[in-house]
């Protein structure tokens, strides 16, 4: 064993730093014991407590050194190591980049707060979102609420807690809202105009945006409140702060309501108040015997009856030759809608049930025609891929559209089908090239239908407009190069389908 | 030449119309959002202006809890309350007493740092200091003596510090005889009290129990105490708050550095003290002692922000941290809502540097009722006042940055008094929030000396620690249980 001290007079460290470089020192190889210190009396006694002597007077401004090693030559790797760590507190004064950044925003409240933000779009697991949101709303925070399974409880406090701190809550399971031309979740590249939405559906108010753009109107808002606003548990509590507030916005000259089938009597006190507004309110409020979202969109349009715009459709070849010719050539079988909307499978079953009778879904009109949870039906059937029990642990099929295309796939195989009645949702937050992976999905259904000997049909709803990053045209001649029809109008979408199904013209 | 003297024309300001929802749709909006990522990348390709929370799942378990105490009706403004009435708790000293004396503590009884515990449960350096208490207190003649006195228990009372208005740095012990700091908070008319500081090195804190350990407790007994407690009475309420206030200016955080608020209380004192009636030779090493100790002052800090959190004790629906503490064995936190329920975890041992030869095997777990700094807004969470200190990590100074910015995550408010001089002034982070620290997974950060484990070592080190993660649910759950039934 060998003992090295020292004491280099007028070098000043701070304790702290000698505790880094007393470590640096221990960790040379072959050194069992060191201390790098100011010599306060504290340290000489430590000194003395690891069996060092200073043989010398020292005193607090004088720097003591002291390590053991097994040889010669570990005194010389503690004495590099030393020097590489003394110089090291030198070079780091130097080479000292500035303070570093902020770190990024943990919770809603700080983040709104660092940014001044007047609007959070919360898509986290529906289990966290009611913390989240809340956290928004006690931050004087409007929420756009995208996540969905939050519960009906937990919505109706978040709504009570945004009414009272003046903020609206847009959701649960709200997908979509434009806010000053700011399209949040899913939401279309519509032009800017005096028309404000409020919507208790998500695709429901991206027909009527797109209806409208197509038509030469623009909007102003749209406020979406989520699907349930309407439900006698909510009651309406974010659609008065929407119409209030759409109100009291001098961009907006008139306003739609887009829901998916109320309670009737949430709907009537809503248009009560809505009458004591100044603005004239229209109504597009699916259910049976009202107008579909197509009709109502053109009774709210501003221009006479006579002006009401030719929606654009593209009609596959193969289907102008089945409308044309006999009964016989209609298909014989059901009919299959698999939509991505929710609002746009409602209206979907809606027209189809006053012809076809009863149809199975996993969202029915009434919970008798409800499906099993294999999805399979023997019968008329239309699936809802956005719904709740599907999207649990995954992205919602306007993002991720596998599990429809597996099911499209299915269909082909499936000699009951007769007409395969689908929508394609585009815009900001959908998938950014939806309309290649849908045609190829539909030219192999039809391939393999054909096979059997079959003709499939097969319709699609493209909502979208021309300005959406995916295009308009350019998507539904990728679809019509498959062999489906497209629509921009679903109502117009579902009509055409049911119009190739034997049954229905029966 | 440019007549600066011009007035500008007065800025004509219309009152703000009264528009629905906050002016939500008055213009485009500022938008941060919580999830998907694709969703805040579409905000962008919008060019609008976005901020992303870097969300993270909360603690495992906690959804339940999470949303029945952030669903109370209660909860925002008694946090509202409760940091409030924190931040604006003052602190004076106004006089130094032997502990029988202002605490009616009777021979046999020993206050102790932390969570309760018993002689069983005891570490190291607390039963070190609770053998050197019973030394100094002549209830043994030697150490084995003491010991078999405190593990049969007969006429021994172990009783956490916190349950009397009090609170002791590391082991935290205090015994009949030992004098003590009484401070009182002249806004909520508070009271509380700690021991004087013994210095570094070889202490009881830190579970030394050596002659030269109970030398210097008889020592401040008969000099320091006396003489400081006429000194505090001829000077009149010293305003601690004011120090505190002060030494985050310069370079200090209040837990592991105590230099500048050291320096300023002798600076303060010393005018009394040297008018006190005493030998000067006593008051000469009164004055060397305390100059000699840099943290002198932190059993001035402590007390104060036991004033401070206790001002925010027992508001139903807070869920603010009102006491972190350590025995040395369980670390505890109490907040305003539970009241005095503790929630506890095994504590953890610190990281950070070591003196002379000690290493990693040598520290004891965390110990100390000093994390109270931590509680009320300084200490960890003012690390960024103090950037010396980061180097007990091996940090760097944007480490201290960090870490002070950091706790604002989990703190309900920002401190109007404390302040950060590098981060322009802004207030320290205050007022630990058990629901964003089970939201954000972010623990509060404690800057701590470290005691060795083995009794009768004293201090091996200094360095950071967290609370375990487990005090956090447990409070939670407790919270979630006491929301009242809205029904």
């Amino acid at each position: 064993m060998t003992d090295l001290v020292e004491v280099r007079r007028g070098a000043y460290y701070d304790s702290v730093s000698l505790m880094q470089v007393s470590k640096a020192v221990r960790d040379a190889p072959g050194i069992s014991a060191a201390l790098v210190a100011m010599a306060t009396d504290l340290n000489i006694d430590l000194l003395a407590g690891m069996g060092f002597t200073v043989a010398e007077a020292v005193g607090p401004n004088d720097m003591l050194v002291a390590f053991r090693g097994e040889d010669q030559a570990a005194i010389e790797a503690g004495t590099s190591a030393l020097d590489a760590a003394l110089a090291g507190l030198k070079a780091a004064g130097a080479s000292a980049g500035g303070f570093g950044e902020a770190p990024p925003p943990r919770t809603l409240g700080t983040a709104a707060a660092r940014a001044g933000a007047n609007l959070a779009l919360i898509s986290v697991p529906g289990v966290n979102a009611f913390v989240e949101a809340m956290d928004a709303i006690t931050s004087g925070v409007s929420v756009v609420l995208f996540s969905d399974n939050v519960s009906v409880e937990q919505e109706i406090a978040l709504k009570d807690a945004a009414a009272a701190s003046d903020v609206l809550v847009m959701g649960p399971d709200c997908g979509t809202a434009v806010v000053a031309g700011v399209a949040l979740g899913f939401a279309n590249l519509v032009r800017a105009g005096s028309v404000g939405l409020v919507a208790a559906s998500g695709t429901g108010a991206q027909q009527v945006m797109c209806l409208l753009d197509i038509a030469g109107v623009g909007m102003s808002h749209c406020l979406g409140v989520g699907g349930r606003d309407l439900s006698s548990a909510v009651g309406g509590r974010s659609t008065r702060q929407a119409l209030a507030a759409l109100a009291a916005d001098p961009s907006t000259e008139s306003i739609i309501v887009v829901s998916k089938p109320p309670a009737a009597e949430v709907l009537a006190a809503i248009q009560s108040y809505a009458s004591t507004l100044g603005k004239p309110v229209h109504w597009a409020i699916l259910g049976a015997g009202r107008p579909d979202l197509t009709a109502a969109v053109e009774a709210a349009l501003p221009t006479s009856a006579d002006d009401i715009p030719v929606w654009p459709q593209w009609i596959s070849e193969s289907q102008i030759e089945a409308s044309i010719d006999t009964k016989a050539k209609r298909s014989n079988g059901f009919l299959r809608g698999l939509f991505c909307g929710g609002t746009l499978a409602d209206e979907a079953m809606i027209i189809a049930s006053e012809r076809l009778g009863p149809i199975r879904s996993n969202i029915p009109l009434s919970p008798e025609l409800a499906l099993g949870p294999d999805l399979n039906s023997d019968s008329h059937a239309v699936i809802d891929f956005g719904d709740d029990r599907l999207t649990r642990g995954r992205p919602h099929p306007m993002i991720d559209p596998s599990l429809r295309l597996e099911r499209i796939a299915v269909e082909g195989d499936d000699p009951t089908c007769a007409v395969l009645l689908l929508d394609l949702v585009l815009g900001f937050g959908s998938h950014p090239d939806p309309a290649e992976e849908l045609a190829a999905a539909i030219a192999a259904a039809r391939r393999a239908a054909a096979s059997d000997g079959r003709e499939l049909p097969v319709v699609v709803s493209l909502i979208g407009v021309e300005n959406d990053p995916q295009g308009l045209t350019s998507c539904a001649k990728t679809l019509q190069a498959s062999g489906a029809s497209v629509f921009v109008s679903n109502a117009r979408a579902t009509h055409h389908a049911l119009s190739l199904l034997a049954s229905a013209s029966a | 030449m440019t007549d600066i003297s011009t007035p500008a024309s007065p800025l004509i300001s219309t009152p703000p119309i009264s528009t629905p929802l906050r002016g939500l749709l008055n213009g485009e909006p500022s938008v941060v959002t919580a999830g998907v990522g694709l969703l805040a990348d579409a905000l962008r390709a919008q060019a609008a202006q976005v901020t992303e929370v870097d969300w993270r799942p909360p603690m495992a378990g906690t959804e339940a809890d999470l949303a029945a105490v952030v669903g109370d009706p209660r909860r925002e403004a008694a946090n509202a309350e409760a940091v409030s009435r924190l931040m604006s708790a003052g602190a004076e000293l106004v006089d130094v007493r032997p502990a029988h004396e202002c605490l009616g503590i009777e021979k046999g009884t020993f206050f102790h740092a932390g969570p309760p515990m018993d002689w069983e449960q005891a570490s190291g350096p607390m039963r070190g200091a609770l053998i050197g208490a019973m030394l100094y207190e002549g209830l043994a003649k030697t150490p084995e003596q003491a010991e078999t006195a405190l593990a049969s228990g007969d006429g021994i009372t172990l009783d956490p510090c916190h349950h009397h208005r009090t609170v002791g740095p590391m082991a935290g012990v205090v015994s009949p005889s030992m004098w003590m700091f009484e401070l009182k908070d002249p806004v909520h008319g508070g009271t509380a009290f700690c021991s004087l500081n013994e210095g570094l090195g070889k202490v009881l804190r830190y579970g030394a129990y050596s002659p030269e350990v109970i030398d210097r407790l008889n020592w401040m007994e008969r000099v320091l105490g006396p003489l400081l407690q006429q000194a505090v009475r001829a000077h009149g309420p010293l305003d601690i708050k004011a120090i505190i206030a002060q030494m985050l200016q310069m370079g200090d955080e209040g837990h592991n550095r105590n230099r500048a608020g050291s320096l300023m209380i002798m600076r303060d004192l010393l005018p009394s003290l040297i008018t006190v009636d005493a030998p000067s030779s006593d008051i000469a090493e009164v004055v060397r002692f305390a100059g000699a100790n840099e943290h002198f002052f932190l059993n001035l800090g402590m007390p104060a922000s036991k004033l401070a959190t206790d001002a925010a004790r027992d508001i139903p629906g807070s869920t603010m941290v009102v006491a972190m503490a350590r025995n040395g064995t369980d670390f505890g936190i109490q907040t305003s809502g539970t009241g005095d329920q503790w929630f506890t975890g095994p504590a953890d041992t610190p990281v950070g540097l070591f003196l002379g030869n000690y290493g990693p095997e040598d520290a004891n777990p965390d110990i100390g009722d000093s994390a109270i700094m931590e509680t009320a807004g300084i200490g960890g969470f003012a690390m960024a006042a103090a950037p010396a200190i980061v180097r007990f990590v091996g940090g760097d100074v944007p480490l201290a940055l960090r870490t002070t910015r950091t706790m604002y995550e989990i703190t309900l408010g920002e401190h109007p008094v404390f302040q950060v001089p590098i981060l322009e002034f802004r207030g320290t982070p205050t007022g630990i929030d058990v629901t964003r620290v089970v939201r954000t997974g972010i623990l509060p950060q404690i800057n701590t000396g470290m005691a060795g484990v083995i009794a009768g070592t004293g201090q091996v080190g200094a360095g950071l620690v967290n609370p375990p993660e487990r005090c956090f649910p447990a409070a939670l759950a407790a919270l979630a249980n006491a929301v009242p039934d809205p029904h």
